[in-house]
């Protein structure tokens, strides 16, 4: 933890970069709070559609959502390198994101990430907060706040 | 004196004492000659003086004095209790409770010296009996103290001594050992009673063995006594030296004693008997002289033994149980893995593995049951400051009305005592406001004059029910109807399409509120959404029931437990779900030809009875490929409702820890009331059947 509070301190981030499809998605580290192998979903009937379910982590009830669903994306192909991403924002209940891999952690500094303007034709926008470049891979950074708020 | 170190002790004994007033000053407002309650109302101001006094309050201290002498010349029959006396001691009453709210907050009394209400007692006092009242008074000291002194402190002499108790005696005298009498008194400005009789008692083991105590031991450890206590001690020192140990114990008044030197002194004598039975027959004499006999009997006596609702109670912070809670949470869950691994069928378990099981599935559940227990309290901390605030809403909306309460022991969990005063407030206010009619209505319509405002508590399975109901006139549904189409809520068409029901549903919505004008007790427009909404966060609902012209009746169900629940565990499709036990009546196998339709529903006739059933595969999405002849059915009830839930197989009674969803994922639908860990580490889905009927 202290390192990461070093790297918040100076303008540099860490980042676990994680592949959807074709793309590679950013989470800031500071969000995560554990990396779980896919495991079984309990499915919530009448939940939102993007819900995967629940699954039981050491005895806690964390909801799963999946992005690919959420970004309209095809469905998940589940496969011995799907993750579930625990996510713990400050104050608030553990959430797990269902990724297609993840690949590595890297450091991104403010000058490497580029914010993007608003694009109201694209919904996706809400969900990210700039894109990061690390060395010729653009990294879509998102933002987990407005990823595991309800709306769409 | 630095009395810092009491103050809880204070806080919560006014609390007590100032509970009891209200409750003694509602029945004597009722009936005013009933001179048990007179005797307690004093007591309990004589306290409240005394607690005061020795914690150095000294305005309340003297509003107290004040009080205490309007009661002594009432007691003495000097003065009658009438409406205005009422209504200026419950002002007393308030005024105490000011204090005591800021002594809470600040451990000071504040400044407000209440001389409006000092100066009407004083009135009170010196209009009704000027002339007498230096004299009474005097008289009253005079007459208060053969009570309480030496003259008539020999109250061993009262003992009646029990067969056993005479052959302890006789055994004693046999050892040649000397038995001895004795009445102790505690001093009046002593805090802990119970503490010092306690130190006596501990004290007196060291020379003797007492034999036998008057209140009994219980009811000296609980302060159940005023002053005084007798014991019969069997000890081999002299008279002298056992009242010596006694009196070395701090704060003890005054001890005395004889020594019983023959058996016939405490055998029971004829007389004796004669005159025990003239008392009872006193007593009941004095009942029946009441107006109300029934009514004054069950209220005095819980009362007399002083604490009716706290009992021996160890102070523990409602976080350190849920901590406890989790743990045997965790505990059970550990438990059902242990279960499924043993029945996973290897087939080499030992039969004392199986034994150690149950063994530890035996002890869970009682941990289990222990520690909601501890949690669990009457509902009667809630409603006991209901009676007064009827009386107050009676007069403010003049209106004649009795509340009526029922079934005020049923317990609940803590956290939820905790939340549902005010909806239980809001729900009787809105009964005495808009519920009841005006006196001219009700005698036009041929009710009674004093409208009944009931609340009624009870347990159902695992629910436990609280009703709030009203004679008035229940909800006018087209008024309710108009209103919501003159605020806009609701459109025509929804209008006309709308079933009474859903009408009256409207009422829970925000800001609806449709009494015609606002008054100071209810209809500023914010309330029944907050009842429901409230309600619903503790994990219950509400509904109404109403007959327009005869009144409604509002019912909260609330879960008896929030944690661990017995379950029937389901399989639909490839899932599991869970259904609490408490709603299911039976499970019945239905053949598929059985199954009848009424309006396009299926139905089942289960003995006579008409009962919907409910797929719960499509309730839930599941995709069912299985097309059996006969269906397993799972009859559930809520109230007077049956429904038949379809399911696809049973898998069994568990004992499971309900966890939250989480906020996350909508469950607008709320058929999903949690989730819980199976043995094997499996998420199952807890269905609430009661939002399905």
């Amino acid at each position: 933890m202290d390192t990461v509070k070093q790297a918040a301190v100076t303008d540099a981030n860490q980042f676990i970069v994680v592949e959807l499809g074709a793309e590679y998605y950013g989470i800031d580290i500071s969000n995560v709070d554990n990396i779980v192998k896919m495991q079984s979903i309990t499915r919530v009937p009448k939940s939102q559609e993007y819900f995967n379910g629940v699954i039981n982590l050491r005895g806690e009830i964390v909801p799963v959502m999946s992005l690919r669903r959420k970004f309209n994306l095809d469905d998940d192909e589940f496969t011995d390198k799907t993750r579930i991403i625990i996510l713990k924002p400050e104050q608030q209940e553990p959430i797990g994101v269902i990724v297609d891999m993840v690949k590595e952690v890297v450091t991104l500094t403010e000058d490497n990430i580029e914010k993007i303007s608003v694009d109201t034709k694209d919904d996706k926008a809400k969900y990210l907060n700039g894109v990061g470049k690390n060395g010729d891979i653009l990294i879509s950074i998102l933002n987990i706040a407005n990823v595991i708020s309800d709306e769409q | 004196m630095d009395v810092s170190q009491y103050l809880e002790i204070f806080i919560d004994e006014t609390k007590e004492h100032l509970q009891n007033l209200n409750e003694q000053l509602l029945i004597i407002e009722k009936e005013p000659d009933n001179t048990d309650t007179i005797n307690e109302i004093f007591r309990a101001a004589h306290s409240l003086k005394g607690m005061a006094g020795t914690m150095g309050y000294k305005r309340m201290q003297k509003l107290t004095h004040q009080m205490e002498n309007v009661f002594s010349e009432i007691r003495n029959g000097k003065m009658k209790v009438d409406a205005n006396l009422v209504d200026i001691l419950f002002q007393c009453l308030d005024a105490l409770e000011e204090y005591l709210d800021n002594i809470q907050e600040a451990a000071d009394e504040g400044t407000n010296d209440n001389e409006p209400i000092l100066k009407e007692l004083d009135a009170i006092l010196n209009g009704e009996s000027a002339k007498q009242v230096e004299e009474e008074s005097k008289k009253e000291e005079n007459a208060d103290k053969p009570k309480d002194g030496d003259g008539d402190i020999r109250k061993y002499k009262e003992f009646v001594y029990s067969d056993f108790e005479i052959h302890a005696v006789q055994e004693a005298f046999d050892k040649g050992l000397k038995v001895y009498a004795i009445t102790v008194q505690v001093d009046e400005t002593c805090l802990l009673k119970a503490a010092r009789a306690f130190l006596v008692f501990k004290s007196l083991e060291s020379v003797g063995e007492i034999i036998k105590s008057q209140p009994s031991v219980q009811d000296i450890e609980d302060e159940k006594f005023d002053q005084m206590f007798s014991i019969c001690i069997i000890s081999d020192n002299p008279l002298d030296k056992v009242i010596g140990v006694i009196k070395n114990v701090s704060e003890i008044k005054e001890a005395v004693g004889e020594e019983i030197s023959k058996i016939e002194d405490i055998k029971p004598k004829e007389e004796k008997e004669v005159k025990e039975e003239k008392e009872e027959k006193k007593a009941e004499t004095a009942a029946s002289d009441a107006k109300k006999p029934e009514a004054k009997k069950p209220a005095a006596k819980p009362k007399a033994g002083g604490k009716p609702v706290v009992n021996r109670s160890v102070r523990v912070d409602i976080e350190k149980l849920d901590v406890l809670m989790n743990l045997v949470s965790e505990l059970i869950i550990a438990k059902n893995g242990l279960i499924s691994t043993s029945s996973d069928g290897t087939g080499n378990n030992s039969q004392s593995f199986n034994e150690q099981i149950e063994y530890l599935e035996r002890v869970t559940t009682n941990l289990h049951e222990s520690v909601m227990k501890v949690r669990m309290m009457p509902i009667e901390t809630v409603t006991q400051k209901f009676p007064r605030m009827i009386r107050d809403l009676s007069k403010k909306l003049d209106k004649k009305m009795e509340l009526v309460m029922t079934g005020e022991d049923t317990e609940l969990d803590r956290t939820v005592i905790d939340e549902i005063g005010d909806p239980l407030m809001h729900l009787l206010r809105n009964s005495a406001d808009h519920g009841l009619e005006s006196a001219e209505v009700r005698a036009q319509r041929g009710k009674p004059e004093v409208g009944t405002v009931k609340l009624d508590a009870y347990q159902d399975g695992n629910n436990v029910i609280i009703e709030v109901s009203d004679d008035g006139n229940g909800i006018d549904v087209e008024a309710v109807r108009n209103k919501a189409l003159e605020k806009g809520s609701i459109t025509q068409e929804q209008a006309d399409a709308m079933t009474d029901k859903e009408v009256i549903d409207l009422l829970f919505r925000p800001s609806f509120s449709t009494a015609k004008k606002v008054t100071d007790v209810s209809g500023r427009g914010v309330g029944l959404d907050v009842v429901k909404s409230k309600v619903e966060s503790l994990g219950g609902d509400i509904e109404v029931k109403t007959q327009l012209g005869e009144g409604s009746t509002f019912v909260i169900r609330l879960p008896l437990t929030l944690a661990i629940i017995q379950a029937l565990m389901v399989e639909l499709g490839e899932e599991k779900y869970a259904i609490s036990l408490g709603s299911i009546q039976t499970i019945e196998d239905i053949p598929v030809e059985d199954i009848k339709y009424v309006q396009t529903k299926e139905v089942i006739n289960l003995r006579g009875t008409v009962i919907p059933l409910i797929r719960l595969d499509s309730v839930l999405d599941i995709e069912s490929k299985e097309k059996p002849d006969s269906l397993t059915v799972v009859i559930v009830k809520k109230g007077d409702k049956l429904a038949g839930m379809v399911v696809d197989r049973l898998l069994g009674q568990q004992e499971i820890v309900i966890k939250s969803l989480g906020k996350y994922i909508s469950n607008s639908s709320k058929i999903i009331s949690g989730a819980t860990i199976l043995g094997n580490g499996e998420v199952a889905l807890i269905i609430d059947v009661n939002t399905l009927l």
